[in-house]
């Protein structure tokens, strides 16, 4: 089982990186899309016995839904009525981009080693895994430029959240887990409409057209 | 009661929603405002019992910030009557709904005693606002909208893993294994340490986002700028407050956790890098819009040095959370009034206010002055009680630097103010129909005589509220 765990984290890692490296959005959003059913089955990995049954499926089935089938299939929507197919020129290139997306996985095992985890019994590589995923969520928000690589990036955020929220199963109530996907929900629904008029009105996503505000 | 008067609230925002009308739909927002403002005076007289298992409750903290929210929020609610009339050709559907939402969110937050109901109710915030900056319907302000909402949401992501870490420092076998406020308090000394440390860095990036404090504040120029007078003013006078307030319970249960001194370095450090950076952006600022973002990222960074003084600051804080909060309705307001009957926010365009709106024009001058904290209004005695606090912990520097931004914004400030306020207003750009009126200058002229009356005069039980306020967090 617990070769199993130790996978499924290096996937979500392996696709933080592979979100860094790549200019296509199709493809990014299928990953993304492939990161949120990971997450979905390593909250089920992750269960113990102590935890309550319909909470675990509540959270799984509540994370492959809307990380893993809604909010991809509302992102390519966007992106089909934009008809826009890949990122171009990011602020910060592929390759330098990449190689802070590794620092930050170096550092987020080197930060979390000083960390003690108060239940042992969880997996050691959860912590690093979600630093790793927020950082690179914080990396690709502030260095894209369309608005759809933009609320990629939040998701992916979002999704390092979330990994770190599995090591409170036991201790959280069921209502905070419930306003995270929720909120995450409203807060890409609300975000999609937003891109919704960027398109009407400039008949483009690339918010490099949305710079007429500054000092 | 509090329920009742939220579900009431809510229950008017979507009534004002589905309201076909849009003239007479402004009319609804008034009735939340009443009803709000209302049920305020009855917690006042009485106060409520701890409801919902003590998730939500108001504390001297929460009713220092919901005090002064009521009567902001009713204050624009009456403006607005006037505002949207005269802007009658824009939809006002979302805009009125969501300054209703707005106002429930607000109130959660201002009630809120566990970690994780605040953050909800911080998000449902930013939620409620971001639309509203598009109110005018064109690109600027998309931009605005998008740059808020992106900023926000991001800080907001990194406020909820703060407060997971917040969670797990509690996770231990003899931990309190709750979020709420009371148990993490009590539990205190046996909260994993290093966890809280962490927990503290990514809230107060989190909820300094939300505030405004530099060198978080890229959204703010961008959204004050471009959204409606109204909703600066709430942004500037209730929802940064309200971010204040999130910090407040944040420091409380660091402080408990016996990591003060680590968490008031911090607070100190923040709180003047924005006053530095107020000063130098306000200096020669164009567009007078944009200079009040910057003064409200000045007011933030002196709630912020405040609250990291500890001691007598605190309650100057508390009291400035009172100040601030009014006197920016007073900015905001006379600011909307100025941009609209000249069409422009530039100070190239606008001069001569004071002649062309006898009452909006000296008052956006009055409220310069009380918000630079010219005595008799009081900012003066809040930033006086703050600064007393430095020197007399022997803050020496923290004190001088105070006082030396405080001064270059007075001059920065000032000099664009004068700018609009003074001189022939002969061929500058006007706009017909939107001269003073009763609904439009009067409740930035009340707004301006309250911060003038408690300068004059602080009331006992106020002054008893900002010391207990002060002594959830500073010791008694």
């Amino acid at each position: 089982m617990a070769s199993w765990t130790d996978m499924t984290f290096v996937l979500v890692v392996v696709i933080d990186l592979v979100l860094l490296a790549s200019s296509r959005l199709g493809a990014s959003i299928r990953v993304v899309a492939l990161q949120g059913a990971l997450l979905s089955l390593l909250a089920l990995l992750l269960a113990s016995p102590s935890h309550e049954l319909g909470h675990v499926i509540l959270v799984a089935g509540g994370a492959l839904a809307i990380k893993a089938i809604f909010i991809p299939w509302l992102m390519f929507r966007a992106m089909r009525e934009a008809a826009i197919r890949r990122e171009v020129e990011p602020l910060i290139g592929y390759v330098p981009s990449l190689l802070l997306g590794g620092a930050g996985v170096a550092l987020a095992f080197a930060f979390s080693r000083g960390l003690p985890l108060p239940t042992p019994e969880m997996h050691s590589f959860l912590v690093p895994t979600a630093l790793a995923t927020v950082w690179t969520g914080l990396l690709l928000v502030v260095s894209r430029k369309k608005a759809v690589s933009q609320v990629l990036g939040f998701l992916v955020l979002e999704n390092g959240v979330f990994v770190f929220g599995l090591l409170l199963t036991g201790v959280m109530p069921v209502m905070v887990e419930a306003g995270v996907l929720l909120d995450l929900l409203a807060a890409v629904f609300v975000m999609g409409i937003v891109m919704f008029h960027i398109n009407r009105e400039f008949s483009s996503l690339d918010t490099d057209v949305l710079a007429s505000l500054k000092d | 009661m509090v329920p009742f008067i939220l579900l009431l609230i809510l229950g008017l925002a979507l009534a004002a929603f589905s309201w076909p009308d849009n003239r007479s739909r402004p009319f609804i927002l008034l009735l939340g405002a009443a009803a709000h403002s209302a049920g305020m005076v009855a917690l006042w007289l009485r106060p409520g019992p701890p409801l919902f298992g003590g998730y939500l409750f108001l504390d001297a903290a929460g009713r220092v910030v919901l005090s002064t929210t009521s009567a902001l929020f009713f204050a624009t609610s009456v403006y607005a009557q006037g505002y949207l009339r005269r802007r009658s050709d824009k939809d006002n559907r979302v805009f009125v709904a969501g300054l209703l939402g707005l106002l429930v969110a607000l109130t959660v937050v201002g009630l809120a005693q566990h970690l994780g109901v605040l953050w909800v109710a911080i998000e449902l915030t930013t939620l409620a606002t971001a639309p509203l900056i598009y109110f005018n319907r064109n690109a600027r302000s998309l931009e605005a909208a998008w740059k808020y909402l992106l900023v926000s949401s991001l800080g907001i992501a990194l406020a909820l893993l703060g407060t997971f870490f917040v969670a797990l420092s509690g996770a231990g076998p003899e931990g309190p294994r709750s979020l709420l406020l009371s148990s993490l308090v009590e539990a205190g000394p046996s909260l994993s340490k290093p966890w809280v440390r962490a927990a503290f860095v990514f809230l107060l990036v989190g909820y300094g986002t939300k505030m405004g404090l530099a060198p978080l504040h890229s959204w703010k120029p961008d959204a004050y700028g471009e959204a409606p007078g109204i909703l600066g003013a709430l942004l500037a006078g209730a929802v940064t407050n309200v971010a204040f307030l999130a910090l407040v319970r944040v420091f409380q249960v660091t402080r408990a956790a016996g990591e003060e001194s680590f968490a008031r370095d911090a607070l100190v450090a923040l709180g003047l890098l924005s006053m530095a950076l107020a000063a130098v952006f306000m200096a020669g600022q164009r567009d007078f819009k944009r200079m009040l973002a910057y003064s409200s990222v000045e007011h933030m960074g002196i709630l912020a040095v405040g609250l990291g003084l500890g001691g007598a600051a605190v309650s100057g804080a508390f009291y400035h959370v009172v100040n601030n909060g009014l006197a920016k309705g007073v900015l905001f307001l006379t600011a909307g009034n100025i941009h609209r009957v000249y069409g422009s926010k530039r100070v190239e365009d606008v001069r001569g206010a004071a002649r062309r709106l006898p009452v909006s024009g000296p008052l956006f001058l009055a409220g310069f002055l009380a918000v630079t904290g010219t005595p008799p209004f009081s900012p003066f005695w809040s930033e006086f009680v703050i600064l007393n606090g430095a020197f007399g912990s022997g803050r020496f520097v923290v004190g001088s630097l105070f006082l030396l931004f405080l001064a270059v914004v007075f001059v920065g400030m000032g000099a664009t103010v004068l700018k609009v306020v003074q001189g022939d207003d002969e061929g500058a750009p006007e706009r017909m129909g939107f001269g003073d009126s009763w609904l439009t200058a009067g409740p930035p002229l009340a707004l301006l005589l309250a911060v003038l009356a408690l300068g004059l005069w602080l009331p006992g039980p106020l002054e008893k509220l900002f010391k207990s306020a002060a002594a959830l967090v500073a010791g008694s």
